[in-house]
């Protein structure tokens, strides 16, 4: 078998004198849709950070497609193909909507949506295309948040707590979105509170607590561990 | 004379006049300011060395034309390369090492550059000076009704204007410029969007050093070129900048050329006062608007 377009092993990360991660494994394979789900505080939102080198420092492995990324600067690991969303949704207030939609440079040739395709997927942007990104509905910075990965050719998107705080409608047409994403073969890594919204989607589920992995099943498996996941997340 | 409540006015072409003459000045305060508060903005530097790079643009510009014969408009644009890469160069060596701490350790790195840069010069040239040339194109003077001004002065005023619409175009209108402002919010993000910020981050600065230079080039045939020309002209600059709100673009260019031009003014209403109208205002703008006429809290 070829080996995982993702693979964490033994992944320890800090944010100055705060040991956050303690010794995480996880692997998403090429074309898989993986869902990490936990409390707050859990250290999910770390493990997207650290797999980019954005953590103040970390130790372990993290490859991206084979490509070790330790000691590689945050821009370097991007251009191994990542397309990163973050929990804050990072929309840039001095730039407008189609500013932040351009804003990633190209970081791979695998599955570049045009700027056509995008706006097709997300009318509302173009409509918004002038307006200062932070004018926007929370539901829309969401959407625009998402949209502009999808130009830069990333195989692999790490997206952070996309649902949260948004309307249910808008929730449910994120979940449309991500599953025709892939569909498209995008290859995904979903950190979500919301386990409603994450469970249709998945093929593969980890549970995190106290900055390590302490579960670990597949879609199939997903009504037998009803009892667990309750207790682990109150769901 | 007019009268305006007991008060003698001046006559009105001294006061156009010498606000045209502090346009010249304002000129070179926007394009100081522009400079610092795009330094300011995306690296969290406070660049006190800004007013020894502006000496040394001028400096480059007398050693260049006195050694090897390269003229004023050559000058103009080597002089800025020269020391933007200067700039560069001490970005990577010594200010990289200082982001992320409190912003007091870059001001004080700029700071001792600043004196090491005057303090070389003065043991070489001394402190007295020398003049520069007007380049033969811009010899002479133009009517303006009001008053005559030397030409070149005017070029000032028109090549600054010039460069400082460049520069907000870059900014506001382009790629790159969007680029710079993303990263000016959020310098993680845009790194780990694959975009090479420690590269940017060294860029600006240059770009930040090669406009104070300009203005270094600029100024050399209307001043005695010496190695303290800036350290007097950058606590003024930092006055703007703080009027202007720090990291605001527009703001550092309007108030540039405002308060050059409120100077001015002053000089014929009040002439005691010129050299300190400007702080007094930052004085005023600090208790209404702490954050500057153009900044962002």
């Amino acid at each position: 078998m070829s080996e995982p377009l993702l693979s964490i092993s033994g992944l320890h990360a800090w944010y100055g004198e705060s040991h956050v991660l303690h010794g995480v494994d996880l692997t998403v394979a090429q074309g898989e849709m993986v869902t990490l789900l936990g409390r707050n505080g859990a250290g999910r939102t770390t493990t997207l950070r650290a797999v980019l080198g954005l953590t103040g420092s970390r130790r372990g492995s993290v490859r991206v497609g084979g490509v070790e990324t330790t000691g590689l600067a945050p821009h370097r690991i991007a251009r191994l193909g990542i397309g990163y969303c973050p929990e804050e949704r990072g929309i840039f207030s001095s730039l407008s909507t189609e500013e932040n939609l351009l804003l990633p440079p190209p970081v791979g040739n695998d599955r570049a949506m045009s700027l056509d395709e995008i706006y097709l997927m997300f009318p509302n942007l173009k409509e918004r295309a002038a307006s200062p990104g932070t004018r926007l509905s929370g539901g829309e910075q969401q959407m625009l948040s998402v949209a502009r990965i999808l130009r830069t050719g990333a195989r692999l998107l790490l997206l952070d707590e996309i649902s949260e705080g948004l309307a249910p409608v808008i929730v449910q047409r994120l979940g449309e979105i991500i599953l025709s994403l892939k569909q498209r073969g995008y290859t995904i890594l979903l950190v979500e509170q919301n386990f409603r919204f994450a469970a249709p989607l998945a093929d593969r589920f980890y549970i995190m607590e106290h900055g390590q992995i302490v579960e670990h099943f597949t879609q199939a498996q997903l009504s037998s561990k009803m009892g667990m996941l309750h207790e682990f997340l109150g769901v | 004379m007019n009268e305006l409540m007991g008060i003698a006015l001046p006559p009105l072409p001294a006061v156009l006049g010498q606000m045209t003459l502090g346009l010249v000045n304002g000129s070179f305060y926007a394009l100081l300011s522009l400079g610092l508060a795009v330094i300011f903005g995306l690296l969290r530097v406070v660049n006190f060395a800004h007013g020894a790079f502006y000496m040394l643009g001028a400096f480059a510009a007398a050693l260049a034309l006195e050694h090897l014969g390269i003229n004023y408009w050559l000058a103009l644009l080597l002089a800025p390369l020269a020391v933007g890469a200067l700039g560069v160069v001490l970005e990577r060596l010594l200010l990289r090492h200082l982001y992320g701490l409190d912003p007091l350790y870059g001001l004080l790195l700029t700071f001792g550059i600043s004196l090491v840069a005057e303090g070389a010069l003065l043991q070489h040239f001394g402190s007295s000076g020398q003049t520069y040339p007007v380049p033969d194109a811009l010899q002479g003077a133009v009517n303006l009704g009001y008053m005559i001004i030397p030409l070149y002065r005017l070029w000032v005023i028109a090549a600054s204007l010039v460069v400082c619409l460049v520069t907000w175009f870059l900014i506001e209108r382009t790629r790159l410029g969007a680029t710079l402002r993303a990263a000016t919010e959020n310098a993680r993000l845009v790194q780990a969007f694959g975009i090479n910020v420690p590269l940017l981050v060294s860029a600006t600065y240059g770009a930040g050093v090669a406009l104070a230079a300009l203005a270094g080039v600029l100024s050399a045939p209307v001043i005695q070129v010496s190695p303290l020309m800036g350290s007097s002209l950058v606590i003024v600059v930092f006055a703007v900048v703080v009027i202007g709100g720090m990291g605001s673009i527009l703001g550092s260019v309007v108030s540039g050329l405002g308060l050059g031009m409120i100077e001015g003014l002053t000089k014929v209403i009040y002439p005691q006062a010129s050299s300190i109208v400007v702080f007094l205002i930052m004085a005023l703008v600090l208790i209404w608007r702490p954050t500057g006429l153009f900044g962002k809290s």
